[in-house]
């Protein structure tokens, strides 16, 4: 009789454990796309595994049309596209979900007496089509053209917004945010660009077509020199419980300041 | 006793061989590991299309992977911030160690070792804030981020090693040599640049090698102020050293680009052992001189 009630015990015991478990959400949420929307994702990754001991999150960085590419193909839970998703994708059963947008401010020198210009003018000034300001509104002076290396997200975003890939004539390719808006604050001929969220004091952010970069600006879309982070899923399939927790933690109003720090317009 | 003494002994002497092996066996590593990963890149490119192209344009479309821009820009650099900082920092080493007042002396030594000790981002930063605003004024061109700052740069971060190794060099020459030609009817001044410079000459020297193997190896201070444009260099417009052109693009390479920065550091790797060859050579003809 004693061995009995051990045994009942034991299973009540072994149940606790496996229904203290199921509570629990544990497994691996994997992401697979866009290298511009590193800091984001890494960001939410972060906070995310912080609030789940139990999930491992991992994120593959290889680029837009690779990512689309794996969750079509199932190697991955969700895709990151920094662009929307073209509609022989979608055809396929994809669905996008706009995580948040990505405005890049066009940054001048506060003595500069341009304050407005065209994504058009901003593509020739960077081509080296117009290499004097006096051209594009300002004095008679050489523009000085300041980016970031290769292979910043930023860069990227930047030139393909404005279709000037692989064909910018910079004059300074500096390595951080920081060191764009320092170079430009220090030279009157300057220009540059910076993600919306660091832009500072020391530098005039441009309207764009007399559209102001603001957060309300980019997130409806009139300010045009920004793309969105776009997260891909299977439109008939759902996602794995950990993969749903995380799909809906990055969508809802706590991700927004994480998002933000991480330097992008919260979509929600 | 003295089997317990002898065991002692061999056991401190293994640990000092253990430790002293670690520096080998880092150096080795590095080696090893540059050369293995340097190669692939350099096989894939071509070696006289790496070395000798003058395009780098390593995330365009159609890549190409030249770094003629990169090695005449590090050369040039170099040879600029020798130009300015060799004459400056000897004649300085020559008015401390023969001349100065005991005072003058301590306080100079000690700003020479602050200098020294002065982090390069802090060079960097200084010079972005007001070396590359002062040349952009001074000679009317549309940015100052040049090749003409990072020499600048450059000739002021080697005038502590240049300064603190010739002192030493000087102050080693023997006062019989002085009193010699002082008592020959020589002024100072021809005493010090007629027989002190010269039997210092191979210790001077290693301090001029010093200063090209740190002017070289200098990365944070050149890239916050030349510009980083892959330009053929030129004193006035945007350039991009050996070290810079590793560091700028490292953290967001993949691929063939990966391979070809660690190319560019193996380049880099061998111009500092010929540096380090030829210090060896100058030190080796003082010890005999």
């Amino acid at each position: 009789m004693k061995k009995f009630a051990t045994f009942i015990l034991t299973t009540a015991l072994a149940l606790s454990i496996i229904a203290g478990c199921a509570q629990k959400t544990s497994g691996t949420v994997t992401t697979d796309g866009s290298t511009s929307m590193e800091k984001v994702i890494g960001a939410l990754g972060e906070a995310f595994e912080a609030q789940n001991k139990n999930v491992t999150f991992t994120y593959n960085p290889t680029g837009s049309g690779s990512g689309i590419q794996a969750v079509l193909e199932g190697r991955c839970d969700i895709g990151l596209s920094s662009r929307d998703l073209k509609t022989d994708e979608s055809a396929q059963g994809l669905t996008g979900t706009v995580l948040a947008y990505d405005g890049i401010a066009v940054i001048v020198n506060p003595d500069n007496p341009v304050s407005d210009l065209d994504v058009d003018t901003i593509a020739k000034i960077y081509t080296g089509e117009i290499t004097n300001w006096k051209d594009a509104g300002g004095h008679d002076a050489e523009i000085v053209l300041i980016g970031r290396e290769a292979g910043s997200g930023t860069r990227d975003g930047f030139e393909s917004i404005t279709g000037t890939s692989d064909n910018c004539q910079y004059r300074q390719e500096l390595t951080s945010t920081g060191d764009v808006i320092t170079a430009v604050s220090q030279n009157p001929d300057a220009i540059g660009y910076a993600s919306l969220a660091s832009v500072k004091d020391t530098v005039r952010a441009v309207t764009v077509s007399g559209v102001a970069p603001t957060e309300d600006t980019v997130r409806d879309g009139s300010y045009v020199i920004q793309r969105p982070f776009v997260l891909v899923t299977k439109t008939d399939t759902s996602l794995s419980a950990p993969a749903q927790k995380f799909f809906d933690f990055v969508t809802s109003p706590d991700a927004v300041e994480l998002i933000s720090n991480a330097g992008a317009v919260a979509a929600g | 006793m003295g089997r317990k003494r002898q065991l002692a002994e061999n056991a401190v002497h293994g640990i000092f061989l253990m430790l002293g092996q670690v520096t080998v066996g880092c150096v080795l590593l590095i080696t090893v590991y540059l050369v293995a990963s340097g190669i692939p890149a350099i096989r894939q490119i071509g070696l006289v299309p790496f070395l000798l192209g003058n395009t780098w344009e390593s995330t365009a479309a159609q890549p190409s992977y030249g770094i003629l821009p990169f090695i005449l820009t590090s050369i040039y650099g170099t040879a600029g911030a020798i130009l300015f900082g060799v004459p400056v920092g000897f004649f300085a080493a020559v008015y401390l160690a023969k001349m100065a007042p005991a005072n003058v002396k301590a306080v100079a030594e000690s700003a020479v070792s602050l200098l020294a000790g002065i982090p390069s981002v802090v060079y960097g930063l200084v010079g972005m804030l007001v070396l590359v605003p002062g040349i952009r004024a001074l000679f009317h061109v549309p940015d100052g981020a040049s090749l003409l700052a990072a020499i600048i740069v450059l000739s002021i971060m080697i005038l502590p090693s240049i300064i603190k190794v010739s002192i030493t060099a000087l102050e080693a020459v023997p006062k019989e040599y002085e009193d010699a030609s002082l008592a020959l009817g020589a002024t100072p001044i021809e005493t010090y640049f007629r027989v002190s410079v010269p039997a210092a000459r191979s210790g001077i020297a290693a301090a001029v090698v010093l200063g090209v193997g740190r002017a070289i190896g200098e990365a944070m201070a050149v890239m916050m102020v030349s510009g980083n444009a892959a330009n053929m260099p030129s004193l006035f417009e945007s350039v991009r050293f050996l070290t810079t052109a590793v560091s700028s693009e490292m953290s967001y390479s993949s691929g063939l680009q990966r391979q070809a920065l660690f190319s560019i550091a193996l380049v880099l790797f061998l111009f500092i052992m010929l540096i380090n060859a030829a210090l060896n050579f100058f030190l080796k003809g003082q010890k005999e001189g």
